[in-house]
């Protein structure tokens, strides 16, 4: 694993899901981020970018949440995140929410040195990967974030490629999204659970053996689904596979999701 | 009249949802139906910078033509009047349908031969004419097969597009008189414009909509691909246009990209059949064409939209139905389940200003925010976004709503409203926070089994045994 940069040192905001729930993919995430020759520095005070908020319409409530993590960030430094859903909400909706109040220029200062984690790999570390497992078949889910307000659906394909053993199946209607949705998922069960429905026979039927995915909201609606409705499939963030299969180091045990 | 037919109570949009998302055949030909208009899109735009421009001069065209609507109406009136065609004004579904009844009643007239028009289904035209004893007749061969069926439009561009062929083989068997069940396509279409034909023959009025109005000319643009829009125009002594405020553009010149727009994007067609220019009723000289021209204008909630800057993005919609067609939502639960006039994610943001919030807030919580629309639309409507603020003023305290929509803070709710400040008060403290998060984790074991909608879909969600923070402490 090699990288050339100049940067030594970045934030890392591990995002609510991952501290709470996922906790490996962060973990997985710092390492490879060090690994690459980061110093990575972890804000204790930070909670949560405020989206489940947001998108539900309580902008004051998002307001109160997002403006704690503002503070948090007093070098120049990049600050990754390990999922694409919360590096777009602080990157494209932080100048929007604060537009107008006494931290717009704060919010706006922090939204421009947010990284999706594998935008970061790529295109500032540039990051060269060897892949030291063995022959697997893997399907990819970018979650719309990523896709839309990110370039991570770019980079993170990019990353895999560099893998020679990992083969990228790509599942019928790979664009779409999985109906995760935050709040969504859990007011509209009826029609969340007709799209993940979907997504899950999707990739069963693309014939990869493990999902991938830079998003935790994405990860434990679509490998949660597989579990209640049969045989389950196998999720891993990216930053745990890239670990796994680079350095034959990772922290995700396979258990928790 | 005085409460909209189409109201719909909110309650009953999740019952609708469910039925057809757990009917196997429906999911497979909603499916199957948006992936064939989505290719036909992709082909028609091979070349996406190509795309981006013409979606950028889109955008321009209809936020200048919006931002000068009160002029530019002034003058499409004036041209039209200087045309020979009527125009007329309404605030209100109720006020228009009483100017359309005393045109009718005017002229003695018994029946209606009607192109297609998703504003005269704002309306309920139909309904209100039967009402007098005039009877409508669709000849859009889609809006035909609903009105047989005695149901509505499930999608803008295709009204029928929740029908099997089978379906509507056995309808036209069992509603049309003399026709014998036959599920030959050709053999269908051909009894439908022999039905049809003979009643553009008779009818007294032709209905349209109105694609663009082009203020310096005073034309009517009217795009259609089964000519049933130019026979409907073109053959009844009265023509009458309907449509609704915020379709008027300034120059003939802002037209061309438009419909390209248009056209490309709602049914993958580079132009369309039949494009009709209506710059007035029959001159003199000429051997065809109506003696009279009305134009019908209707507001119904648009201005409530205008007033508001952000809002007023949603009334830059050319109505070409690219969102709904790339929808996973809709793809889902088909366009009868929204219960509005348009369904979709279009539907989500227009629906609050035709109806109130009250009625149709869920609608725009229905959505995972994916900005599939948005990527599609040809004009760069931000669906997304407006669906964030529509649930911000649905969720609002109505005592501190801002008057923006009609029906804001409809779905307060004091409850929800102390969950979110508990929530934002653990959030926003880190010491709270952490306590929060190291008690989930401690207790894990406490977590509950039934987590409400999630465990519907999901395996429940548990805490993992140590938080990331504090495994990144033992590493260290």
């Amino acid at each position: 694993m090699t990288a050339s940069t100049e940067i030594r040192d970045v934030y890392f905001f591990c995002t609510c899901l991952v501290d709470l729930f996922v906790p490996e993919a962060g973990l997985d995430a710092v390492t490879l981020l060090e690994k690459s020759g980061v110093r990575v520095h972890f804000p204790e005070a930070q909670t949560c970018c405020g989206q489940p908020a947001y998108t539900s319409g309580q902008p004051e409530e998002a307001r109160g949440v997002a403006r704690q993590q503002l503070g948090l960030f007093p070098q120049p430094w990049p600050i990754v995140l390990p999922s694409g859903s919360c590096a777009g909400m602080m990157r494209h909706h932080y100048p929007t929410l604060f537009a107008g109040t006494a931290d717009q220029a704060r919010a706006e200062a922090v939204a421009n040195r947010v990284w999706e984690l594998s935008e970061f790999l790529v295109d500032v570390l540039g990051v060269q990967l060897a892949d030291q497992g063995a022959p697997t078949r893997v399907a990819l889910h970018t979650s719309c974030s990523a896709r839309r307000e990110t370039n991570a659906l770019r980079t993170t394909r990019a990353l895999l490629g560099q893998l020679e053993q990992v083969t990228l199946e790509i599942q019928d209607h790979e664009s779409e999204c999985c109906g995760f949705g935050g709040m969504f998922s859990v007011r509209h069960p009826e029609i969340s659970g007709g799209i993940v429905r979907d997504k899950v026979a999707a990739i069963r039927a693309c014939g990869a053996e493990t999902l991938i995915t830079g998003d935790c909201g994405c990860m434990l609606n679509i490998t949660g689904h597989a579990a209640k409705t049969g045989s389950a499939i196998p999720g891993k963030h990216l930053a745990s596979f890239l670990l796994e299969r680079s350095l034959g180091l990772s922290s995700d045990k396979g258990d928790a999701k | 009249m005085s409460q909209p037919l189409n109201f719909v109570p909110v309650a009953e949009f999740r019952e609708r949802a469910r039925a057809v998302v757990s009917n196997p055949d429906l999911q497979k030909s909603l499916r199957g139906a948006m992936d064939f208009l989505q290719a036909k899109r992709t082909v028609q735009f091979p070349d996406d910078a190509e795309l981006q421009r013409l979606r950028d001069l889109g955008e321009a065209i209809r936020q200048y033509s919006l931002a000068h609507l009160p002029e530019l109406l002034v003058t499409l009136e004036a041209k039209l009047s200087a045309n020979g065609i009527h125009v007329h004004w309404a605030e209100t579904p109720e006020e228009a349908n009483a100017i359309f009844i005393d045109i009718a009643q005017r002229h003695q007239a018994r029946t209606v031969i009607k192109g297609k028009s998703m504003v005269s289904e704002e309306m309920e035209l139909n309904h209100a004419l039967q009402e007098v004893s005039i009877d409508a007749l669709e000849s859009d061969m889609g809006e035909y097969i609903v009105q047989l069926a005695d149901e509505k439009p499930s999608h803008i561009i295709m009204p029928a597009i929740h029908k099997t062929k089978a379906q509507i083989a056995e309808l036209f068997a069992e509603r049309i008189p003399g026709v014998h069940y036959t599920d030959s396509v050709d053999e269908l279409i051909q009894i439908g414009r022999k039905v049809l034909r003979e009643k553009f023959a008779a009818a007294d009025i032709g209905v349209s909509g109105v694609n663009f109005m082009v203020a310096e000319t005073g034309t009517l643009c009217l795009v259609e691909n089964e000519g049933n829009g130019r026979m409907s125009t073109t053959v009844p002594r009265i023509h009458i246009a309907i449509t609704g405020i915020e379709k008027v553009v300034e120059k003939l010149a802002h037209v061309p990209p438009l419909l390209s727009l248009l056209t490309r994007s709602a049914t993958g067609q580079a132009v369309t059949t039949y494009v009709n220019m209506i710059s007035s009723p029959r001159k003199p000289d000429e051997l065809d064409g109506p003696e009279e021209v009305h134009l019908i204008l209707l507001d119904n909630g648009r201005t409530q939209a205008y007033a508001d800057e952000q809002l007023r993005s949603t009334l830059q919609c050319i109505r070409c139905g690219a969102c709904m067609n790339h929808c996973p939502v809709y793809t889902r639960i088909g366009g009868h389940a929204y219960g509005t006039t348009y369904p979709g994610p279009i539907g989500k943001i227009i629906s609050p200003h035709l109806l109130g919030l009250a009625s149709t807030y869920e609608l725009a919580t229905a959505s995972t925010l994916c900005g599939a629309c948005a990527e599609v639309c040809p004009v760069r409507i931000p669906i997304p976004d407006l669906l964030i603020r529509l649930r911000t003023e649905a969720y609002t305290n109505p005592a501190t709503a801002s008057q923006a929509v009609r029906g804001a803070g409809s779905a307060y709710s004091s409850v929800a409203m102390a969950l979110w400040h508990a929530w934002a008060a653990t959030y926003r403290h880190p010491v709270l926070y952490r306590a929060f998060t190291w008690c989930a984790s401690r207790f894990r074991f406490l977590t509950p089994g039934k987590q409400g909608g999630w465990t519907v879909n999901h395996r429940a969600m548990q805490p993992a045994r140590r938080r990331f923070r504090d495994q990144l402490k033992d590493r260290a």
